[in-house]
């Protein structure tokens, strides 16, 4: 068989699933973004041409949904990522010193990054919980607050403690990704700085944090991407709330289509969402390429 | 630099760096933990009380009797459900993606770089966007509330990075080891299972581990795709705990734990593998 033939009948397996489950769907959910389709009221698609997207962008009904959607969803990125990064930094800084039990320390991070992402999410409900919650006996305890707080029932309050929980489970990855490449520089680089009299503070501008540009570069985008699409913690956590403060643009999609079975809508939010990933992904291409040309 | 001020860093902050690493780290996992092991009184009056009551009233609960979560029945349900999509998706996306790698690190074909970028990116897609359209098929084909369906969704999140992985491994296999196999009369194929296979078993191992891990903490598709416990896995069930009347938190914490055992000694003792997996690009974090 020639070459290739042989290499196209290998890679087949992997195109038809690929295509099966990301190719197909995303050009039925074109379509059906274009339909009607509201289970209940109109249970049947029908062709509306461009009425869903004209809901998103013109009918204030919906557009303000999806415009207050959208902006949680990036105000929970651009706070969680890089309050990942900055944690992860300093952890990964700290594992890359010599001192002893470091192989034990380093082992330490890998529980949160195995732990799965909805008991994290149950665990941190609990420990908020108005009534029965730890953080409340800690606190109180520890005389800092008077009354039991309801941690989750402000907008605020649930915005961020959402964000810390997420950032919990991903500062592992953030680390691994970090230390690796810290373990990759020449240890004399340091030497040689601290012969220039370089200090602690100038030796990590200096050297330490432009020789991790690249690994930064990539963990910022595949974090960016992941936290773009966060849902399961928003579920077990808030469930949107309270009054659509968590309500962020994978949970809204849900919720518009298997709670509401808005299906045709929800799909038109749906491609805008994936068109908006897409541009990130590129850009993440993009510097891949020029890193590893670099 | 002075001497001494890098020596009062190093024994006082560093320390302290260390241990509020050391808490931050373990202090949710290690509450699931405690929680699960204490009575109900004592959680809900003081959960700190000296000396702690240690019971395993939950975890009897949790496997032998009807409770107030989800019941036994159902937990024991979606542990083997959980444990058969976990394994078949890894073992499936092992053996496409293998194959699928060695043709992207051996063999010439047209497309190959645009190709192999195009299934690099598209796993970076987010699930939302074919929820719906694979909703709808499944329903239409009668695979929801099945495994498969779960099986079919996690082989295809593995792929991409599955074939990035293998790639890369027979990628680093010095061809003439191989050429000398195939000189000694070993056929492209007995060449492939005879010397390369071997030799990539670091790379098997880290992708199983990872299509693993992912496939067991997986929870969207999971809950969108199943309604009864002819499917549902462990991330779905702990979730619906919470969902009853009350909330039974002691019952909640050991599932929480025994729905972590697993990932959790794996990541464990494979930690190398995890290590070497995420720094080798490309994977969603």
């Amino acid at each position: 068989m020639r070459e290739a033939n042989l290499a196209y009948l290998f890679i087949a397996p992997t195109l038809v699933i690929v295509g099966l489950v990301f190719i197909w769907p995303l050009l039925y959910s074109l379509w059906l973004s274009f339909n009607r389709l509201n289970l209940g009221v109109s249970p049947n698609p029908t062709w509306v041409w461009l009425h869903n997207y004209a809901l998103i962008f013109t009918d204030p009904a919906f557009s303000t949904d999806v415009w207050n959607t959208t902006v949680r969803t990036v105000i929970f990125t651009v706070i969680s990522v890089p309050a990942e990064l900055i944690i992860g930094l300093a952890f990964a800084l700290l594992l890359n010193e010599e001192f002893r039990g470091r192989t034990f320390f380093r082992s330490v991070m890998i529980v949160p990054y195995a732990m799965l992402t909805i008991s994290n999410g149950l665990v941190w409900s609990y420990i908020l919980d108005p009534t029965y919650g730890v953080l409340n006996v800690i606190l109180q305890r520890w005389g800092l607050i008077s009354n039991f707080q309801n941690w989750l029932g402000t907008p605020v309050g649930a915005m961020g403690w959402v964000i810390a929980a997420d950032v919990w489970k991903t500062v592992p990855f953030m680390i691994i990704i970090l230390l690796a490449s810290l373990q990759t520089f020449p240890t004399n680089i340091y030497k040689a700085a601290e012969v220039d009299g370089a200090g602690t503070i100038q030796r990590f501008w200096r050297v330490t944090l432009p020789m991790l540009r690249p690994a930064i570069l990539i963990a910022l985008v595949l974090r960016t991407l992941g936290a773009f699409r966060v849902f399961d913690i928003i579920y077990v956590l808030t469930g949107g709330g309270p009054a659509d403060a968590t309500n962020v643009l994978s949970y809204y999609i849900y919720a518009q289509a298997f709670i509401d079975f808005h299906i045709g809508y929800a799909s038109a939010v749906a491609y805008l969402t994936t068109i908006a990933m897409v541009l990130i992904i590129i850009v993440y291409l993009i510097i891949l390429r020029s890193e590893s040309a670099a | 630099m002075s001497g001494h001020r890098h020596g009062l860093l190093r024994r006082i902050l560093f320390p302290l760096g260390v241990a509020f690493f050391t808490v931050f780290s373990l202090a949710p996992f290690v509450w699931m933990v405690y929680a699960s092991f204490v009575p109900k009184s004592q959680l809900l009056s003081d959960p700190f009380a000296l000396p702690p009551q240690f019971t395993i009233n939950n975890y009897y609960r949790l496997f032998a009797s009807a409770n107030d979560g989800i019941g036994a029945d159902n937990f024991r349900h979606a542990i083997i459900n959980s444990l058969g999509v976990c394994a078949v998706t890894t073992l499936i996306s092992l053996l496409i993606g293998s194959i699928g790698g060695y043709a992207f690190a051996r063999l010439r074909f047209g497309g190959k770089n645009a190709l192999l970028l195009f299934l690099l990116a598209i796993q970076f897609l987010p699930s939302v966007t074919v929820i719906i359209p694979m909703y709808r098929m499944g329903s239409a084909v009668h695979l929801l509330n099945t495994w498969w369906i779960l099986i079919f969704a996690y082989t295809s999140f593995a792929l991409p990075f599955t074939l990035w992985i293998m790639r890369g491994y027979f990628e680093s296999i010095p061809r003439s080891l191989e050429n000398a196999a195939r000189v000694d009369g070993c056929s492209r194929f007995g060449a492939f299972l005879r010397v390369v296979l071997p030799l990539s078993a670091p790379g098997f191992a880290a992708t199983a581990i990872f299509t693993f891990l992912n496939a067991w903490d997986e929870f969207f598709f999971a809950l969108i795709f199943t309604n009864n416990y002819a499917a549902k896995t462990l991330p779905v069930a702990l979730s619906e705990f919470t969902s009853r009347h009350t909330i039974d938190f002691g019952l909640q914490m050991s599932g929480g734990v025994v729905a972590n055992i697993l990932p959790v000694v794996i990541a464990l003792s494979m930690q190398r593998y995890i290590v070497r997996g995420l720094t080798a690009g490309g994977v969603k974090g």
